[in-house]
């Protein structure tokens, strides 16, 4: 075998895969995780570990799979992270743990994702549970919002003895993982509910159906219903549009709403009630993982895709892996272009797209080249649906139903980074309620931090 | 589980359910709304709150059979239970913040269409409750789908009935009404509030922007999470865009752009909209919608 480069992972052929959402990535074997982990050189001073939001003991654990000793690998995950399975899906490995491999130097770095994949999926199969604290230390929390931000918060302070309970406003638990990011790559029953499940076998209790603002507020939880913290993760829910003409026609959404209505509400299932107007020519404009998990989907319900983005494709936010499945599925992209206006026909519905072509200019804020418009470059394209995926910002329902929480100008709750600590006394956050949109893993460190800083909290007080 | 304590056809297509939800219960005001599901296939569907009972913990709901989901939720007996129930969703009415003295210089009219009369309810209960006399028009098809007569007598300081067919009290269209308590009457009103079919909402607002008199109307568009998640309940009001779920559901009636809402509510709402989506998707629609026959 060659030591400089990954074991490769099985995909679904493409073609194949196109019509159907089962799951993109089969993952490895038992073989196939021993040979890749038998890659790793064990550093002492590893890298990867410093590359991992969430600090995973990532030599341990590779050392483990290398000798076979599966359930201990698992051990060693569930110390640091309570949704390995997710995370070894979702996570941007190339720029974090893969991406500080001292194999990547030379050759490819260890497939550091598509182990804790196995070590996971190994664990669910094999009816590896995590331990539950034999006894609670008697203090409430609450934690609102169930994505990964609320899940390891929750998971966290369970370890520590408290009685836990996260409100969720949807009717089932997940948040981004079930609403948003599609089942192709990321199966909700295979993956999703037993990470949940393996979050209330810790002890922690979900009530759904509570929309925190509205049912109840914080200030009442507080003071009425007993908990003595609150931890926020209520995520980055509410959509951006791009204001051009045409917008409100029928057969334009939000990536939001296509995504909820085919991952949440799964109309992509006959059996389920909830409609969707899937369309035939399908222009989803924005270039990040949501865009392309849009496209994707629109892709599996039958549709020709473009992908409609106004910078190159160097500039693409999206992970390299998404933006390559999404090639090798036959999605378009017609990159350098920026739609100005939505074409709408006599019934109110999408007829077309009207678009400019951009160019590359100075560089802006982010540091990427700011794309300019070229004058008299527009044309149309024949369009039946648009998607608009522009990103998302904080929900203001919590924001402005808690007095003293401060928010900074784009509604974002603000919380120190190391212990989630906001304005608020007893009040933590963290997530993308805090940063506004980013990653699955980035509000699972957010989610870790607060619970360090409601344990502290609790134990000072 | 959220069980019904209650389940009662109030007239051709149209129910009522009591339904025990107590956080909604304790926390609900006049104006929002809520969204039940049934099992776990069906849709989310958004519904108005007709009255709660803050002691007991029930919310009574109304609504009326538009498409499959509503038609099996109208199976639904007493005993039975949604598998979800979630809320208050929604804005309450301006007035329940206004301050009480203003608000009692005000002489407010109310206007119901049909089961746009369920959210009404309690909006007129609450202003007697808190010594306000409102009065009420109520227009309905027929004598037969008229609702909540007594209910709204009890609670409203005038009520003015009216039936399209004329079979009962009077033949006429709500605006009718108006005009006719407005310019023949001589009444002054400050405020409307609208609540019922787009149409009529639309129709009111043309009548009450000659009468100069502010309207306020209730908006339901398609949704799916009523959170502010989805945006699929975005409406034109003035020059802005505003999501129905969390800015609304109520707006100035003077300024929402009721031509291009109606569009957007064909979209999956309406027969009409089910049928023309089933032949714009063609091959590639996916049924489940229970209503097209895609799935045939």
């Amino acid at each position: 075998m060659d030591m400089q480069k990954k074991v490769p992972v099985r995909e679904q052929d493409p073609k194949v895969r196109a019509a159907n959402f089962e799951e993109v990535c089969l993952g490895y074997d038992r073989e196939e995780a021993m040979k890749e982990a038998s890659r790793c050189l064990n550093c002492k001073n590893a890298k990867c570990v410093e590359g991992c939001p969430v600090s995973i003991d990532i030599p341990a654990f590779v050392g483990e799979v290398k000798a076979g000793h599966m359930e201990e690998a698992a051990r060693v995950i569930a110390k640091s992270s309570a949704l390995p399975a997710v995370c070894g899906r979702v996570c941007p490995q190339e720029s974090q743990c893969e991406g500080r491999c001292v194999r990547g130097i030379k050759g490819e770095p260890v497939s550091i994702g598509k182990l804790e994949r196995f070590v996971a999926d190994w664990s669910r199969e094999h009816g590896f549970v995590p331990e539950a604290p034999k006894t609670t230390n008697g203090k409430m929390v609450a934690v609102i919002g169930s994505g990964p931000a609320g899940l390891t918060c929750a998971g966290d302070l369970a370890k520590m003895g408290y009685e836990v309970t996260i409100f969720e406003a949807l009717h089932e638990p997940g948040g981004v993982l079930l609403y948003g990011i599609p089942e192709f790559r990321l199966p909700k029953e295979g993956v999703v509910k037993p990470e949940i499940e393996n979050v209330k076998k810790l002890g922690v209790k979900i009530e759904t159906n509570v929309i925190i603002g509205k049912s109840v507020t914080i200030d009442q939880l507080l003071h009425e219903e007993g908990f003595d913290a609150v931890f926020i993760g209520s995520g980055a829910g509410l959509p951006m549009f791009m204001g051009i003409p045409g917008e409100n026609a029928n057969g334009v959404f939000s990536a939001n709403e296509y995504l909820t209505r085919s991952n949440l509400m799964k109309a992509f299932r006959d059996d389920y009630d909830t409609p969707i107007a899937a369309g035939k020519k399908v222009a989803v404009v924005g270039g990040g993982n949501v865009a392309m998990d849009a496209a994707r989907t629109a892709l599996r319900l039958g549709a020709d895709v473009h992908i409609v983005y106004r910078r190159s494709e160097a500039e693409l936010p999206a992970r390299v892996e998404e933006v390559h499945h999404a090639k090798e599925e036959g999605i378009v992209f017609d990159l350098l272009t920026n739609p100005v206006e939505i074409l709408v026909d006599d019934d109110g519905w999408v007829k077309g797209m009207k678009c400019i072509r951009m160019e590359l200019g100075e560089p802006d804020a982010s540091g990427r080249r700011r794309p300019v418009p070229v004058e008299g470059s527009e044309f149309t394209i024949d369009v039946d649906t648009v998607i608009m995926s522009l990103g998302t910002s904080p929900n203001p329902l919590i924001s402005s139903t808690t007095k003293g929480l401060e928010v900074n100008r784009r509604k974002c709750i603000v919380a120190e980074e190391s212990n989630g600590k906001t304005s608020k006394e007893g009040v933590y956050a963290g997530g993308d309620a805090v940063t506004g949109a980013a990653t699955v893993i980035l509000a699972m460190e957010a989610g870790r931090a607060g619970a360090r800083g409601i344990h502290e909290y609790l134990t000072e007080r | 589980m959220y069980k019904i304590i209650k389940a009662e056809q109030l007239a051709d297509k149209i129910y009522l359910m009591d339904v025990e939800a107590p956080r909604v219960a304790r926390a609900c005001e006049p104006g929002e709304f809520v969204i039940v599901k049934m099992d776990e296939v069906g849709e989310r569907i958004p519904l108005t709150i007709c009255d709660y009972d803050r002691e007991t913990g029930i919310v009574t709901i109304v609504f009326q059979i538009v498409g499959a989901g509503t038609q099996k939720m109208a199976s639904l007996e007493a005993g039975d239970s949604f598998r979800d129930f979630v809320g208050p969703l929604g804005r309450p009415s301006e007035f329940v913040h206004e301050d009480l003295e203003t608000l009692k210089g005000k002489k407010m009219l109310f206007v119901a269409g049909g089961v746009g009369t369920a959210p009404v309810y309690p909006q007129v209960k609450w202003l007697r409750d808190h010594g306000i006399d409102a009065d009420v028009i109520v227009g309905a098809k027929t004598k037969d789908m008229l609702i909540l007569e007594e209910p709204m007598r009890a609670a409203a300081g005038n009520l003015y009935i009216t039936t399209d067919d004329g079979s009962y009290v009077r033949k006429g269209m709500v605006t009718d009404v108006v005009k006719d308590l407005v310019l023949n009457q001589g009444k002054h009103y400050d405020v409307c509030v609208a609540i019922g079919p787009m149409i009529m909402m639309k129709f009111v607002c043309l009548l009450t922007r000659e009468l100069n008199l502010p309207t306020i109307v209730s908006m339901n568009p398609i949704m799916v999470d009523g959170t502010g998640m989805c945006g699929a309940c975005r409406l034109t009001v003035g020059d802005e865009v505003k999501f129905a779920c969390v800015d609304g559901p109520e707006f100035d009636g003077h300024l929402v752009n009721f031509d291009e809402a109606m569009k957007r509510q064909q979209m999956y709402k309406t027969e009409e909209g089910r049928a023309l989506l089933k032949l714009r998707e063609g091959d590639t629609h996916h049924g489940g919608c229970g209503h097209c026959g895609g799935d045939e």
